[in-house]
């Protein structure tokens, strides 16, 4: 049990969150209705997505009130407390990567050498601009046209479609193409939340002295360049790009990884 | 340096290929989109692909079977191979048009503005959905039994303007000289475009049908004018007379009329 904690504790949230989302369709509920883009909570409280929101602003569109105080509280939320957590928390495609992922350690694909490195992590950057930017020039939300997190969702609340097929090409290029290539690589939403969470106060500490540079976390990590500090220093996982998905607390046998509070103050 | 140049250089490449499909995708004008939507081409910037619209309609009151089940909403939320924009409310009449509800309550749930409320509102600033305009009907006559003389009025009936929308003229059947043709008029001031007129017609592809009204309506030109109509006469009260120069109105118009013209 101890080794599954967090990656239990995610799973829970992502199945309960889609199944909120999924109830408002179909039997009227009124807890999360919507989808990632914007959201009611309660029926009262409006949620959106900041990065759909500047694209949409991009687009020369003026947003209804609804959808800026509702991409403000998100982007407060994720800012303050959760860090890029929406990824391995909240977003459904993080369970196809994961799974992925989880697949090629078992086929051990990276042992024979097929990791395509021609694409860079800083990649998520440029294409997170370049969606704002293309935005401008179409006229278009551009990420949503393809999105396959909000495909995925929708593809769950409302029915699939061909869209299935986004999802499994998502699939294949983790497995056998790029490691991590989507959320790590690719994604620019992932990218905006690492830039939005990078200051946030929730954050993963290690303790330098009970390491035994046994190295299970920087296996798991979907962002291992984040962990550069393993059984060198003891400091917290500062790097935004870290998902907060807790998996190196999962398999860290000797308590030298947890989640704390984030110090201010330099030690 | 080299590597900042590859980056900025796959960048562009992938912009040009992101906005290619962007702009393709935009492209589908035979879409009929939920009531108070605005224009095409602001509605695809402004929808944030929320679908709390189609969730509004699919759990409206009204929606609910005897057993408290909901019939399949009118909305639709275009999937992969929909060859819809993505993500976007459309609805397709023959499978379920839209009711009309007094409430509308796919609008105000529209948490962007992609759905304009204030278009739907009457002096009262009361919703009211016979200020719609979704799409208009159009009729085929050649399919359309009522033109071949056979006493037919169910697209007449369906319609939720009764005898507003669709009006029936009565017309002398020359071939029997004894029946009356009764032909379905739509009046394109009234018409919502809802589609119960298609989902009702009798023929095996329906005669009558919902256009998106960008396809559907002509446009005259602001050159025209009723002079009969005190209205539109007032827009040219004020017009001067322009006079055209060129190498043709230097001559009489009756000359060159008159002259041959090689082509």
């Amino acid at each position: 049990m101890k080794n599954i904690k967090y990656l239990l504790l995610r799973r829970v949230t992502q199945f309960t969150l889609l199944f909120l989302y999924f109830g408002a369709n179909a039997y009227g509920w009124h807890m999360l209705e919507g989808t990632f883009g914007a959201s009611r909570l309660f029926g009262l409280i409006p949620l959106a997505d900041p990065y759909t929101a500047v694209q949409v602003l991009a687009s020369g569109f003026v947003l209804g009130a609804d959808v800026l105080l509702g991409a403000l509280i998100i982007t407060v939320f994720y800012m303050v407390v959760g860090g890029r957590a929406f990824c391995s928390w909240v977003c459904p495609i993080n369970m196809v990567t994961d799974l992925a992922n989880w697949l090629r350690r078992r086929l051990k694909l990276d042992k024979d050498e097929v990791n395509y490195r021609f694409i860079k992590r800083r990649a998520r950057y440029w294409i997170m601009v370049l969606g704002i930017v293309v935005s401008a020039v179409v006229g278009v939300a551009a990420f949503e046209v393809l999105s396959p997190i909000t495909i995925m969702q929708r593809g769950i609340v409302f029915g699939f479609g061909a869209g299935v097929s986004v999802i499994i090409a998502i699939f294949l290029f983790d497995l056998f193409g790029v490691k991590n290539g989507w959320c790590g690589h690719l994604c620019p939403l992932g990218a905006a939340y690492s830039v939005i969470g990078s200051k946030s106060i929730v954050r993963v500490e290690h303790n330098h002295t009970n390491c035994t540079n046994c190295m299970d976390c920087k296996v798991v990590c979907p962002e291992n360049q984040v962990l550069h500090m393993i059984n060198k220093s003891s400091i917290s996982v500062t790097d935004g790009e870290c998902t907060n998905c807790g998996r190196c607390v999962d398999v860290c046998n000797d308590d030298a990884l947890g989640f704390s509070i984030r110090s201010f103050t330099k030690k | 340096m080299a590597t900042t140049l590859q980056s900025v250089g796959l960048t562009a490449l992938g912009g040009l290929l992101w906005s290619g499909y962007s702009d393709e995708v935009k492209a589908s004008p035979l879409v009929l989109r939920p009531p108070g939507a605005l224009p095409e081409d602001d509605f695809l910037k402004a929808c944030i692909k929320c679908g709390l619209c189609a969730e509004a309609c699919v759990n409206r009151d009204s929606n609910k079977k005897k057993d408290g089940s909901n019939r399949p909403g009118t909305l639709q939320m275009a999937k992969g191979g929909d060859h819809r924009m993505i993500g976007t409310p459309f609805f397709i009449p023959t499978e379920v048009p839209c009711y009309m509800c007094d409430d509308v309550p796919c609008v105000p749930v529209c948490p962007s503005g992609a759905l304009d409320m204030p278009s739907l509102l009457n002096e009262k600033k009361e919703l009211d959905i016979n200020k719609a305009t979704m799409g208009l009907a159009v009729v085929h006559k050649e399919s359309c039994i009522a033109f071949w003389g056979i006493q037919c009025d169910a697209c007449y009936r369906a319609c939720p303007l009764l005898d507003e929308a669709i009006t029936l003229e009565y017309q002398k059947n020359e071939r029997t000289g004894k029946h009356a043709f009764l032909l379905p008029i739509v009046h394109d001031n009234v018409c919502t475009g809802c589609g119960l007129c298609e989902q009702a017609c009798v023929t095996e592809k329906p005669a009558i049908f919902v256009l998106p009204n960008e396809v559907a309506k002509g446009r005259a030109g602001s050159h025209y004018v009723k002079g009969w109509d005190k209205k539109d006469q007032e827009r040219v009260r004020d017009a001067k007379e322009i006079k055209t120069k060129n190498e043709r109105s230097e001559k009489e118009a009756a000359d060159y009329l008159n002259m041959e013209v090689e082509y």
